[in-house]
């Protein structure tokens, strides 16, 4: 079990490795990948000079060159589609969506040729592309710098959907996507961008596609990712001491989806309470949730339960509070899946 | 923007194409004058024979859908100009972006017909290895193609390499946002990308001046700082020098360039589509009398490099070209339930692998 957070005893020990950001963790992984391969460029809006709004390539062009990373102009459907002709031609394009909602302009790219291109050609051009997609509220962000929009693109087929909610997620998970043979919508929590975890990079990456268990509990399992994650483990604290001993599951991977760690533990605690920062109408959190039952109905005491943002547009900052999955509210739905 | 070897790099409604043969197979007065080694026996000849076959292929792919051998068949009749012209002005290393009205393009390229036409035919999208044939596959969504033509041509300079990519579009899609995109970041990146725009005056059924108030779909050259050309798109010998000179431009690292090839699209939208709804069949007849193929004829004869054996023996290869094509198409294409598994993903999913099986169990029923 790894939950990536720094422990007290560790702060205090010399040969401790320092406490890193999320943010430092993804730029270490676009940064050793860029090593490693020269295959493997990085490109966007803001990118090379200013290092990314959010510093994630910072360094990388002046480390490389600006024939390895390099600034864009404001398209971003061209941005993927160069990323698809450079990869036609060889590349590993790294692109960065500077936002959530500003990636909508390439959504037709992503679903009508990043997502098909492999099938479409009989493997004979292959798409090993990641997308960066900064999402997710909770920064005090005006419109358009909120929003998760990982349902519209985990409902296409073709694409690899991650991401993290740990630093060392963020290294491993990063740098399994670049390795990757197939493209992936990596989306970063922002949220969780500066959050710092004492860890020694690199750490070694695996394949993408498996969930992890961070906390284990025996009365309920609640289902979260990204920036929901540690709403889910702080309601899982506050949880033990109202008496419930609650599991929780990262998903860490939307597609490929881990059924058997989600059923596995769900078998365990015969309760599902599933939490994403997403309106819930039809959101990812239905897949779970009709994923769960099909595979564990007879194990259920209680109705598989969401919390999930509202279904309307994110409001605005002064508002979001309202809008975002709660330890309280995540609290309640346990309360009702005991109650059942 | 001056480009040497194009003596009009502008172009205008107040001003003719750039052309090399008037409509009558002549050459024009005041008109292109191509490179030397285009007007020789040799390079003209197979321009001809490239025209051929585009027709045959575009005629037999016309009567196979009438067949019900394939699904839908958008026909390029009158355009074989610039389908054959793309092919030819492209070497074996650049790559061709076409979409679904340029098969004719595939088969001079070299593509097998039935491998080129397995989109149309529906037992696959793509029949064609894109790799091996440095041919991206056919693009439907209008315009979608474009910027990997960007990216394939920014990669080849990225990497050194003298290799062009050349982007066919129609004139429907220079309304998309996805054209702006694309002209803009290959100017920005200087990146070895030609686009060719088949003005063949139709959308479907929507006529060029709904699409467009600029003078010329060449002008929008001008504001993304690369060379548009307005060209005739029936004139073989004129395209060939305008996209060499593109091409060569690219390859010399001076960026790219925009052609709008001024054509006609003589059949329906594809099969199923009936022009006669929104276009007089005078029309229609006006642009036959400026047919590519008989005007490429007429001044081969008149400049003595198409002899009445020489066309005889092209016409005999064309008629094996379809009827080869004929027999590989009139049988039903095998098609293979695994293969919708196959090329998902580099390695299947669990849940792809289940449903696999479940299909699998159905066939076996």
């Amino acid at each position: 079990m790894t939950t990536g957070t720094a422990t007290a005893a560790a702060a205090e020990d010399p040969a401790a490795p320092a406490a890193v950001s999320l943010a430092k963790a993804l730029n270490t992984a676009l940064s050793d990948a860029m090593a490693a391969d020269d295959r493997v460029v990085v490109f966007g809006e803001d990118v090379a000079e200013l290092g990314g709004v959010f510093r994630i390539t910072d360094g990388l062009a002046a480390r490389f060159g600006n024939q390895r990373c390099f600034d864009t102009p404001l398209a971003e459907a061209s941005i993927l589609g160069t990323a698809i002709g450079m990869a036609m031609y060889g590349y590993r394009p790294v692109v960065e969506m500077q936002f959530d909602a500003f990636a909508y302009p390439a959504f037709e790219q992503l679903v009508s040729h990043l997502a098909k291109m492999r099938n479409r050609t009989r493997g004979a051009l292959p798409m090993p592309i990641v997308v960066r997609v900064p999402f997710g509220g909770g920064i005090g962000g005006v419109e358009h710098h909120s929003d998760s929009s990982e349902a519209y693109i985990a409902h296409t087929p073709g694409l690899h959907v991650v991401t993290p909610s740990t630093v060392e997620d963020a290294y491993w998970l990063l740098s399994s996507a670049i390795a990757s043979p197939d493209p992936v919508v990596f989306f970063e929590p922002k949220r969780l961008y500066w959050s710092k975890a004492q860890v020694s990079l690199p750490v070694t990456a695996g394949p993408i596609g498996t969930a992890a268990v961070r906390r284990e509990g025996k009365d309920a399992t609640v289902i979260a990712y990204g920036p929901s994650v540690p709403v889910a483990l702080e309601a899982a604290q506050h949880g033990a001491e109202l008496g419930y001993d609650l599991e929780v599951v990262d998903l860490r991977s939307l597609v490929p989806f881990d059924d058997a760690t989600v059923a596995a533990s769900v078998e365990r605690t015969s309760r599902a309470i599933v939490v994403h920062e997403a309106a819930g109408f039809a959101g990812f959190g239905a897949e779970i949730a009709a994923r769960v039952c099909e595979r564990c109905f007879y194990s259920l005491e209680a109705p598989v339960l969401r919390v999930t943002g509202l279904d309307l547009p994110y409001p605005p900052p002064k508002l979001e509070h309202w809008f975002l999955p709660s330890v309280d509210r995540i609290l309640d739905a346990v309360e009702r899946a005991m109650a059942a | 923007m001056t480009v040497p070897g194009l003596p009009m790099a502008a172009a205008g409604a107040d001003r003719a194409p750039l052309r090399f043969l008037n409509e009558r197979g002549e050459p024009a007065e005041g008109g292109l004058r191509p490179a030397p080694r285009l007007l020789e026996p040799e390079p003209l000849l197979a321009s001809y024979r490239a025209l051929l076959l585009a027709r045959a292929f575009d005629t037999e792919a016309t009567n196979l859908v009438m067949q019900g051998h394939l699904a839908v068949y958008p026909s390029s009749r009158g355009q074989e100009a610039c389908q054959a012209a793309a092919a030819l002005a492209l070497r074996s290393e650049d790559w061709l972006f076409p979409t679904y009205r340029d098969t004719a393009a595939l088969a001079v390229r070299g593509i097998d017909p039935a491998q080129a036409l397995t989109l149309l035919r529906g037992s696959w999208h793509c029949g064609y290895d894109a790799k091996r044939w440095r041919t991206a596959p056919q693009c439907t969504p209008l315009a979608t193609q474009a910027p990997h033509a960007v990216g394939l041509g920014l990669a080849a300079k990225l990497a050194g390499d003298p290799v062009v990519a050349l982007c066919l579009l129609g004139d429907g899609a220079t309304s998309e946002g996805d054209f702006h995109e694309a002209c803009n970041s290959a100017a920005v990146y200087q990146a070895p990308t030609v686009f060719l725009i088949q003005n063949n005056q139709y959308a479907i059924s929507v006529p060029l001046r709904k699409q467009t108030h600029a003078r010329a779909l060449a002008d929008k050259a001008v504001g993304y700082g690369m060379p548009g050309v307005q060209v005739d798109g029936n004139d073989i010998i004129a395209l060939l020098q305008v996209l060499g000179v593109a091409c060569d431009r690219a390859r010399a690292g001076d960026g790219p360039t925009l052609i709008e090839a001024v054509t006609y699209r003589i059949r329906p939208h594809t099969n199923a589509d009936d022009a006669t709804r929104y276009r007089d069949q005078d029309e229609v007849e006006r642009w036959l009398t400026w047919d590519p193929v008989d005007r490429m004829a007429r001044y081969l004869r008149a400049v003595g490099h198409l002899d009445t054996q020489t066309e005889q023996r092209i016409d005999e290869e064309c008629e094996r070209y379809a009827k080869a094509m004929r027999d590989q198409l009139h049988q039903e294409p095998q098609v293979e339930p695994a293969e919708m598994f196959e090329h998902v993903y580099a390695v299947p999913t669990r849940q792809l692998l289940e449903q696999r099986a479940m299909v699998e169990a159905e066939e076996n029923e």
